[in-house]
């Protein structure tokens, strides 16, 4: 379990997270939505350890990742895979070489069982084979986000954070992301904290449902209790009302 | 008159800080080296991109300054009749000053850059940070390995530039101008002293350190999207080309 706890952060003076409280429950997928620019981001990069916080704390069973170091931060990381918004893809290698990365750096596997491993992956991704020799720059936009994802499974992580996972994609590509990742998150059962503004679309991925506003979680339920809750900016948001004040 | 000098206090604060931050970047980029894992193949590659890749640029640029050299120098020393001097006058200059400075100037426009580049690029894709995630380190597998490639290429870089440009010296000097080509390396080999050669490996040594490192922390700390990786390229030409000429002028000094 994942419990984010009173975390404050502000960046050039600017309040981006104002004592968020969330508990991301393991095995299972909670959605964390809210406008852009709220600072969702910034919640997943705290989880991972990428941006520390001014205050609060994030345990991740138990353990207070601030206290990490050396070592045991590396071996931390090892359970946690990021599937990036714009995939971060390495430029300088190909789809086999950057879905092989992870192994190639952190085990000493042989290179046969590598390829086995990979082509596996590129397979659940719906890939073919000839995109293994492809370039990032090389790929549409979806077919990046599924190679990201290989790269993000490849491990076989406890723990995956997706942020924005469908940003820039056509309607029937954002559907088949969706679906990968409810397959894949019912084939290893890892627990998923996925950041998005996609509605209605992120309500037939989540267990859970979480809204950021103003740097605070101001809503957390199944998406049926998020779809009726009664507070109004949760509603404005999920009807996609009109708001010329908030960026 | 009171804001004019908090400006100048906000710069001069703002110089140290980042002269103690970039200090602290080289300490860890250089100290991850003797630390597991060592990345030869990494090395290689950067060696490849920053050196190899170079080396037609320095090709031309050290001909042609051995060319200039041999044209000025001919036609001052014929006023003192003493053409003779010319392969020891090229030489010298060479291999003191121009090699070393022109090849770091060189290196920074081209590979500097490319650098910069590089890194921002990676940095505003989040690829450092995805690094950072599967517990590499960004630094030992992004800086490291350009920080030691530029340790061993830009002075091997140097040495290239100071025979290309010896060698243009002799075909002005020489097949031109008419210099005796026994006089042009005899006064070569008489002037030139192994501290003269020591100075120039010691300075491109210094050199290639500091335009990799420039190139790499401006790269590795880029900001504000694409025009944030244009302004750091930028950053990084002009003031590796400063601090090769003032660090020269400094070894210089120690030199003579």
């Amino acid at each position: 379990m994942i419990q984010v706890i009173d975390l404050h952060k502000s960046f050039n003076g600017q309040k981006v997270l104002d004592g968020a409280n969330l508990t991301i429950p393991t095995g299972r997928i909670t959605v964390v939505i809210g406008k852009s620019g709220v600072g969702k981001s910034v919640l997943l990069k705290h989880i991972i350890g990428l941006v520390k916080p001014d205050r609060g704390q994030i345990l991740v069973d138990g353990v207070d990742i601030a206290t990490l170091r050396g070592r045991s931060l590396r071996d931390f990381k090892k359970h946690f895979a990021v599937l990036f918004q714009g995939g971060a893809l390495f430029d300088s290698l190909n789809v086999f070489e950057n879905i092989a990365f992870p192994l190639r750096e952190k085990t000493s596997l042989p290179e046969a069982e590598i390829a086995q491993r990979v082509r596996l992956r590129l397979e659940q991704m719906h890939l073919t084979s000839e995109v293994e020799t492809k370039f990032p720059d090389e790929l549409s936009g979806g077919m990046k986000k599924r190679v990201a994802l290989a790269r993000a499974m490849i491990q076989e992580p406890e723990i995956i954070l997706f942020d924005e996972p469908v940003t820039g994609l056509d309607p029937p590509m954002s559907n088949t992301v969706f679906h990968l990742i409810r397959q894949t998150h019912q084939d290893s059962g890892y627990t998923a904290l996925v950041v998005a503004h996609d509605i209605p679309e992120v309500f037939t991925i989540a267990d859970q449902v979480a809204m950021l506003h103003r740097g605070r979680i101001i809503a957390q339920g199944t998406p049926a209790e998020i779809q009726n809750h009664s507070d109004p900016m949760v509603q404005s948001f999920i009807k996609g009302e009109v708001d010329f004040l908030e960026g | 008159m009171v804001s004019l000098i908090r400006k100048l206090g906000h710069r001069a604060l703002n110089l140290v800080q980042e002269s103690g931050s970039m200090t602290l970047f080289l300490l860890e980029g250089l100290a991850l080296a003797f630390l597991p894992p060592f990345r030869p193949r990494r090395i290689l590659q950067e060696i490849q991109l920053i050196g190899v890749k170079s080396t037609l640029i320095i090709l031309l640029t050290a001909a042609f300054t051995g060319m200039v050299l041999a044209l000025q120098g001919y036609y001052t020393l014929k006023k003192y009749g003493s053409e003779g001097a010319l392969g020891s006058a090229v030489a010298l200059s060479l291999i003191r000053e121009m090699g070393p400075v022109l090849t770091g100037i060189m290196v920074s426009a081209r590979a500097g850059s490319a650098v910069t580049a590089e890194i921002g690029i990676m940095r505003i894709t989040e690829q450092l940070d995805a690094l950072d995630t599967m517990a590499v380190n960004p630094m030992q597998y992004v800086v490291m390995p350009k920080l030691i490639a530029g340790l061993i290429a830009v002075p091997l870089l140097t040495a290239i530039f100071d025979v290309t440009g010896i060698l243009g010296g002799y075909l002005v000097g020489v097949m031109l101008l008419g210099v005796s080509s026994g006089s042009y390396f005899a006064g070569m080999v008489q002037s030139v002293v192994p501290l003269d050669i020591n100075g120039g490996i010691v300075k491109s040594l210094v050199f290639g350190l500091t335009i990799i490192l420039v190139a790499c922390y401006k790269g590795y700390y880029t900001e504000h999207g694409a025009e944030g990786v244009s302004q750091a390229t930028n950053q990084t030409v002009v003031l590796s080309a400063v601090l090769v000429l003032a660090w020269d002028y400094v070894l210089t000094s120690f030199f003579m």
